[in-house]
């Protein structure tokens, strides 16, 4: 017994014993470094969501129940707001395509330096507070704004359109806002996809349009899916724009949460609304990264 | 280049693609542009081309009392936000690059939730908190809350700058006797400092454009200005807010050809 411990020293047991010490200690270090940010974060993020959650299966007399949740899909005005959600979340990840494929296309095609000033188009307004654009196209588009004196003036409409406090109006601000976040993934993408396939489709007698079809359209699709699901997913907890130009009358998800928290303080069927919001962001960001996980990263790191 | 050599598509047939991308560019800076033009109108009311020009816009928001100060809260908690921010976003991200931690993706996963959380959830969440805690109103709220919200883009950003770096050179330095305090402030620190900026810039804009958190976890005295926009916002068209938009906006371009810069320069070093 002891001469084989003597044998496990001499046989570099304390060396071993150093490593393992050092190894302790590098631990250690690691989790003295990470600690003061998770600390952060659990008080910011972890506990005030964690107590959401716990609000949410309290009733308004504090007796645990799924009232909050059954109300959720029994109420019509709750459902009436789930609809809005997710048909502007539709149509502006729909508008997103339609405009910001082309451009990326356009801007993955050009030189790189010519590019570059296209790109700064488009990082302007992403840096750009919200905030600020939302106000740019409230005034644009108010009853006597820019847009309807234009509009009036050439003749095309005898009578202002009414583009804000409605749905059009907030379809047209969170697709201004939210565009960048698809076209900077998708450029970087199409950037990657190397020229001489292309190249090789035409050599094989390929015509330009089908070898966009079949060759570059395919190819492009892990940038175009993570910049949607970007996009989708921030639509469908937008607060600040649908607030500013839906006047009210076009309620979202995030604008019911709110409501039903600082107009009715009923906390727990707020709380009940967002973990339902934040568990269908979650669902589709996993499809999305067990569908395509690694080729969409890899977009996104391309950045 | 062979990469960028052309395709043997004409321009000409392109035309087209350049006509509808150069359209979308005009919708994505358009509003931009003409509300720094407009905030120098003259008159009562916005304008475009404004009829005539002044700055009284400006003068009214330098005159008042309610928007200085909340330029000054935005400003102060936005510095303080990147002050605590990027320390900690760097440590954690330090940390998670030595890979000796078991549960080093947890931990990284749970830095960087922030990002995918919807903000209303995180605002409502953080205002009932604090309304337990007494930290409603309070500048120390507005920086915990900003620094959790600015953690994300710091970790990755400082991340992504230390995995394209060497870490072996940082134990050649400790081998050679540096203390690992030093090894890092006079080894690694220099190559991953155009990182650090870059995380740090971000760590303000999150600060100083947030409008959700703030919405809810600040007001009276230390309302931003974000936040008294937004309510601004929700009862008219204030024309002064056009001139605090062409300082945000002039903030932003300011931003972004620093974070410019430093890209360029990180992507020579690469």
């Amino acid at each position: 017994m002891l001469s084989s411990q003597v044998n496990a020293t001499v046989d570099g047991g304390l060396n071993q014993d150093t490593l393992r010490r050092e190894a302790r200690r590098e631990t250690w270090k690691a989790f003295a470094l990470l600690s003061p940010g998770m600390a952060v974060v659990c008080l910011a993020i972890l506990v005030p969501i964690g107590w959401l959650f716990a609000l949410s299966l309290f009733d308004e007399q504090g007796r645990p129940s799924f009232e909050n949740y059954a109300r959720l899909v029994e109420q019509r005005s709750y459902i009436q707001t789930f609809i809005t959600t997710f048909q502007i979340a539709f149509t502006v990840t729909g508008v997103c395509i339609v405009l910001g494929y082309p451009l990326a296309y356009m801007l993955s095609q050009l030189p790189r330096r010519i590019a570059q000033i296209g790109l700064i188009c488009v990082l302007l307004p992403f840096w750009t507070s919200v905030l600020v654009r939302t106000y740019a196209w409230l005034v644009l588009l108010q009853r006597r704004g820019l847009v309807n004196t234009w509009l009036t003036d050439l003749g095309i409409v005898s009578q202002p359109i009414a583009f804000i406090n409605n749905f059009n109006g907030v379809v047209i601000g969170m697709t201004h806002i939210l565009l960048p976040f698809l076209v900077l993934p998708l450029y970087a993408s199409m950037r990657s996809i190397d020229k001489d396939c292309l190249r090789a489709s035409l050599n094989l007698g390929a015509s330009p349009i089908a070898a966009f079809w079949q060759v570059f359209l395919p190819l492009s699709i892990p940038g175009l899916v993570s910049g949607v699901v970007m996009v989708f997913v921030l639509s469908l907890g937008f607060y600040i724009t649908p607030a500013l130009m839906g006047g009210g009358r076009v309620v979202m998800w995030a604008m019911r949460i709110e409501q039903t928290a600082s107009l009715y303080t009923n906390w727990g069927a707020a709380s009940a609304l967002g973990v339902v919001l934040l568990v269908t962001t979650l669902i589709i960001l996993g499809l999305f990264q067990w569908r395509l996980g690694s080729r969409a990263a890899a977009a996104w790191n391309a950045r | 280049m062979s990469r960028d050599a052309d395709l043997p598509i004409s321009h000409w047939s392109r035309l087209w693609l350049y006509c509808f991308g150069a359209l979308i560019l005009f919708f994505l800076i358009a509003p931009s542009v003409i509300v720094v033009v407009m905030s120098f109108s003259g008159s009562s009311f916005l304008q475009f081309p404004p009829q005539s020009w002044s700055l009284r816009w400006y003068t009214r928001y330098f005159e008042s009392m309610e928007w200085r100060e909340a330029t000054g809260v935005s400003l102060k908690v936005a510095i303080m936000t990147t002050l605590v921010a990027t320390p900690l976003g760097s440590a954690a991200a330090y940390a998670v690059n030595l890979k000796t931690l078991r549960y080093g993706n947890v931990a990284l996963a749970v830095l960087v939730s922030a990002i995918i959380i919807p903000v209303i959830l995180i605002g409502i969440g953080v205002f009932f908190l604090y309304a337990r805690l007494g930290l409603n109103n309070t500048f120390t709220g507005l920086v915990i809350a900003h620094t959790a919200l600015a953690l994300p883009l710091v970790v990755m950003t400082v991340l992504a700058g230390l995995r394209s770096y060497d870490m072996d050179q940082e134990r050649a330095a400790r081998s050679l006797g540096a203390t690992p305090l030093r090894a890092f402030i006079e080894v690694t620190m220099p190559q991953i400092s155009l990182s650090i900026i870059a995380a740090s810039l971000f760590a303000f804009i999150t600060s100083f454009d947030e409008v959700v958190v703030s919405f809810f976890t600040s007001g009276g005295d230390m309302s931003t200005l974000s936040r008294r926009m937004f309510t601004s916002l929700r009862d008219e068209i204030d024309p002064t807010i056009a001139a605090i938009s062409t300082c945000l906006i002039i903030l932003s371009v300011i931003l972004l050809s620093v974070a410019h810069l430093v890209g360029a320069s990180r992507t020579r070093e690469s």
